[in-house]
């Protein structure tokens, strides 16, 4: 059988919007994923440390307070000063379009914006996890 | 209703449900199977008077101004007074976030209402290793009362009446507007406005909590007796379904919610001492307004109704304003598409109509590019401008609660009515709000009515025009607002200056009175001012109640 694909849910920075993160996490537990949702005020340091000693195929950020210009990209850097680079990034949340290259610049694999479907998230993570 | 004529009525409905309609339905189906309402309630194809018959009229819907105060708080509503225009702004500096305010009060707006960024409302100051990335972004950022004297340079505190979106640290925030106010000459009771103050729904909802639930009761009831003696015309605090609407529930969730998380204040007061009418007429409330125009009025209706029941028979307050919902409205930011943003405009005039109709003391519009970014200044006009035309233009406010005798409306106002109350019986079952919150209850209930409403969305069941139907290939949207990232630099800059100014002495000796006014059980409210007037800072003093209090920890989520 194959391994079920492990994604850790996060919500990074101040902001307690979780809505859609929760929405995501359990369409991503319909479609047969194993997910870790870590809660509200996650520092870029926790959501890492998370990831690795969950051993995640995936980290799904969402954001809407407009803090993602730091938050993810801070990410980024703390996975790769952990030498981690097999696992699948991807951010949502209210993220206006002329940030997303900058984003994607440093790693992000996606962004999804206001009114992506769920099934959308799905496959793209089952289609692009690394390992 | 006439014995004859009533036997012809009903000898009338039933040929038209068994044959007229019967008839078309049979060579015509319906477009669904089953029509329904968020709250699952279903809809009928047509209401009659027999939907309305057993209301007793001046039981149930009586007469505005008078209780249960279905058709409204004022004998005259509107024909008096518009509601107040208040669109929620603040952004970056309070240098900038003045400007703004100066602007809106020009362009016709009436009352201030002001956003504060995260690190504010989590009580850490700007220069907090947590604010990184936050600082000016949702909303201004206000560290001393050197910023608030800024945000509100030039507004005069007795003529504008002043909102604040604040919970956790809402007592510091208020002490900080009667510091400034005396400043300008202005006397706290001269001071009108309303501090948002309602912890619970944070905890269930929003998320912006600081404290445990039993010292955040602490610092609300300090409020309520602080105020109901010195700031008599403040609304110390508003209880607020707008966040649990947002998270996802249904009208009939966030009646109910929103009804049980003021119950739960309510009885702190009155276990705390306090009598009841002596806090509870300054007691306001936030409601969302969302798309279904109908259940949104018969959703205000039904919660003024419900309120004024649990005030007189529950609390036995005999104040009539004891017993009277007023309430804020602000339409619904989560109906907003990011796809074809124009559109938000028409969705913003139907649920500001819904509040209008509804009988709202206030109302904040939406901007068409909320779901995009902060609101441009132009998107903030707009959204203004559409009530102004529904004030103004469509007569709606012409004569007091026009919806009233609507068959369906008012079937519909007692529906929600029934299941919300249904609701707050569970919740009483389980200990009250509080413990309703503590065990995920109203956390899993609103999960569940967001996740469904997502697969309604996904399966096309529910259509949103633009997201997935009639959809059109765009070009990214121009002119959105952008917070400078200088902000959380100059923030940092302008709070190290103000720690090197201020005399520390007196900062450490108000900080220090607090905390042993914290652990005993004085009210708090007088030694935060004295703090605040010394220019502690709010994560100081935020600080300083930690050390007493504790932080709030969720339990883990999965």
């Amino acid at each position: 059988m194959d391994k079920k694909i492990r994604v850790l849910v996060a919500k990074p920075g101040l902001d307690g919007h979780d809505r859609g993160a929760k929405v995501v996490a359990r369409a991503l537990r319909d479609a047969g994923m194993e997910v870790i949702y870590t809660g509200l005020r996650q520092t870029p340091d926790q959501i890492v440390a998370t990831a690795i000693q969950e051993d995640v195929d995936a980290i799904a950020m969402s954001i809407l307070s407009g803090a993602h210009g730091y938050l993810f990209p801070r990410v980024m850097e703390l996975l790769a000063e952990r030498g981690v680079d097999d696992i699948l990034v991807i951010g949502g949340g209210i993220i206006p379009e002329e940030d997303i290259p900058a984003l994607k610049e440093c790693g992000i694999a996606e962004i999804f914006g206001p009114g992506t479907l769920t099934s959308d998230t799905v496959r793209f993570i089952r289609e692009n996890v690394k390992k | 209703m006439a014995e004859l004529q009533k036997e012809d009525l009903k000898i009338a409905h039933s040929r038209w449900r068994g044959v007229t309609y019967t008839k078309v339905v049979s060579k015509f189906p319906e477009r669904k199977a089953r029509f329904e309402g968020s709250s699952g309630i279903e809809v009928e194809p047509l209401y009659t008077p027999f939907d309305t018959e057993n209301t007793d009229y001046l039981e149930n819907i009586g007469y505005p101004g008078e209780f249960p105060f279905t058709r409204g708080v004022q004998p005259t509503m509107y024909r008096g007074r518009f509601w107040t225009m208040r669109q929620y702004a603040g952004f970056a500096t309070a240098e900038e976030s003045n400007r703004r305010y100066k602007y809106l009060l020009d362009q016709g707006q009436t009352g201030l209402s002001v956003a504060f960024d995260l690190p504010t409302q989590i009580g850490y100051d700007s220069d907090n290793a947590l604010s990184l990335g936050e600082v000016g972004k949702v909303g201004v950022a206000i560290d001393s009362l050197a910023d608030m004297e800024i945000l509100f340079g030039g507004i005069p505190l007795d003529k504008v009446s002043t909102s604040m979106t604040i919970n956790a640290p809402a007592s510091v925030l208020l002490a900080m507007y009667i510091a400034v106010a005396e400043k300008q000459g202005v006397t706290a009771d001269q001071l009108d406005g309303t501090i948002q103050n309602d912890i619970l729904k944070e905890y269930a909802a929003r998320g912006t909590y600081i404290f445990p639930p039993k010292p955040s009761m602490r610092l609300i009831t300090n409020i309520f007796e602080y105020c109901s003696k010195s700031v008599p015309k403040w609304n110390t605090i508003s209880i607020s379904g707008y966040h649990i609407r947002e998270a996802g529930a249904t009208a009939v969730q966030e009646v109910a919610f929103t009804l049980a998380d003021g119950i739960a204040y309510v009885q702190a007061a009155v276990d705390a001492g306090l009598a009841v009418d002596d806090f509870a007429p300054r007691l306001s409330f936030f409601f969302n307004a969302h798309n279904d125009l109908f259940e949104e009025v018969a959703k205000f209706r039904a919660a003024r109704r419900l309120w004024a029941k649990v005030m007189r028979d529950r609390f036995g307050a005999k104040n009539p304003k004891s017993m009277m919902l007023r309430f804020h409205t602000q339409t619904a930011g989560c109906t907003l598409t990011a796809q074809q943003p124009d559109n938000n405009v028409v969705r913003v005039a139907m649920q500001a109509l819904a509040a209008v109709l509804g009988g709202t003391q206030s109302l904040h519009t939406n901007s068409r590019d909320e779901a995009l970014a902060l609101p441009s200044q132009d998107s903030v006009r707009i959204a203004l401008r559409t009530q102004q035309i529904i004030a103004y233009e469509s007569g709606v406010a012409d004569t007091v609660d026009p919806m009233a005798g609507s068959y369906y409306v008012e079937s519909l106002t007692d529906k929600i009515e029934a299941a919300a109350a249904g609701y707050i019986k569970r919740i009483d079952e389980m200990g009250g709000a509080a413990a309703a919150i503590e065990r995920g209850f109203i956390q899993n209930e609103i999960e569940e009515s967001a996740y469904k409403y997502q697969m309604e969305l996904e399966s096309s069941d529910r259509v949103v025009v633009g997201l997935n139907k009639f959809q059109i290939t765009e070009a990214p949207p121009k002119g959105l607002l952008k917070v400078d990232p200088a902000v959380g630099e100059q923030q940092r800059a302008k709070l190290a200056a103000l720690r090197g100014r201020r005399d520390g002495a007196a900062v450490g000796v108000a900080l220090d009175a607090l905390r042993q006014a914290a652990s005993g059980s004085d009210n708090l409210m007088p030694y935060i001012i004295d703090a605040v007037k010394a220019y502690a800072t709010l994560g100081e003093i935020c600080d300083t109640l930690r050390g007493v209090f504790g932080e709030y920890k969720p339990q883990a989520a999965y």
